[in-house]
């Protein structure tokens, strides 16, 4: 099971530094200048937070979120009921393919959960029916109809 | 949008971070061998055409306490699902909210809810809302709860392409 921090890894400034920066930067030159002031942080400093914060692994990326559907894509979450002696195996055989881009165990009969992110939306069957003939399991799709968007982030 | 073989490289280059430097659209640049304008005004239209949706920090919810993360998932009657998924996804403890193709007859839900809290009774009693909110509409109910992450990487692109 994934490791928890002890509340004392992060102090004030770190919590604001993530709840700040789960809304996204601008793209400008010099997109940390704001943030260092508000938080009374040289831009030195701030990015050594980001960079320790990385590392301790209370974040697990900082980077630009692609939507796949906006380039003529897909995304699918997926499922498959894997037996639990075949487990690691599947996992690697699923996770090898690039187009995995999180995968999740949940305690279920369907017991695999990951999201397929395609740049052709054919990409999204055409995986799936490799990992079916690599596993010999059934992958279940579920792509979104319709997504209830709100703005939720995690309060650090 | 149609992204060319120059837009193509700045993802493929930042798919593992975003440099962490005080430029860090002029460092993309200097790895890409482009001027720091281009890397900013090809990002900006990624951005704004949606591709990118956003350049942030994604937080790991479970080193920071919300160490239950529960897949909540509904079986609403058809006519009253979008009503109730717009609903259920304004909850402020519901980080997605979705409406999905059920897959009969493994699987009777067509609405998604990831439910995150502190504790299992925390997220049950999250899950008591929202149940409370869809009434009678709602036929079954279930609750999957991450036990592991097998893999997060986000979208990568293919080389070349």
């Amino acid at each position: 099971m994934r490791r928890q921090l002890p509340p004392e890894a992060l102090d004030a400034t770190d919590r604001k530094l993530l709840n700040h920066l789960q809304d996204g930067i601008e793209i400008t030159a010099a997109p940390f200048t704001a943030l260092a002031r508000e938080t009374g942080l040289t831009e030195a400093a701030l990015l050594d937070r980001i960079a320790r914060l990385r590392e301790i692994g209370a974040i697990t990326r900082f980077g630009p979120f692609l939507d796949a559907a906006a380039m003529g894509g897909a995304f699918c979450l997926c499922a498959m009921a894997v037996p639990e002696d075949r487990f690691e195996e599947v996992m690697t055989l699923v996770n090898a393919h690039a187009e995995v881009a999180h995968n999740y165990e949940r305690q279920h009969r369907l017991n695999m959960w990951f999201v397929l992110a395609c740049e052709r939306a054919e990409g999204i069957a055409s995986t799936a029916a490799d990992i079916e003939a690599e596993t010999g399991l059934t992958v279940h799709l579920f792509p979104k109809v319709q997504e209830f968007f709100i703005g939720f982030r995690v309060e650090a | 949008m149609n992204i060319d073989a120059t837009d193509r490289r700045i993802l493929q280059a930042t798919a593992g971070g975003l440099p962490l430097t005080p430029h860090p659209f002029a460092e993309i640049a200097r790895w890409l061998d482009l001027t720091e304008a281009e890397v900013m005004d090809r990002m900006a239209r990624m951005q704004a055409a949606g591709v990118i949706r956003r350049i942030a920090l994604a937080p790991n919810h479970y080193a920071l306490g919300m160490v239950a993360n529960g897949m909540s998932v509904w079986d609403v009657a058809d006519d009253r699902a979008a009503g109730l998924g717009a609903q259920v996804g304004a909850l402020p403890f519901v980080s997605h909210c979705y409406l999905r193709p059920r897959s009969l007859p493994d699987w009777p839900y067509n609405l998604f809810a990831m439910i995150h809290g502190t504790s299992r009774p925390e997220v049950e009693t999250k899950r008591g809302q929202i149940a409370r909110l869809l009434g009678p509409a709602c036929r079954a109910q279930d609750i999957l709860y991450s036990t592991r992450i097998l893999k997060k990487t986000g979208m990568r692109l293919a080389e070349g392409g």
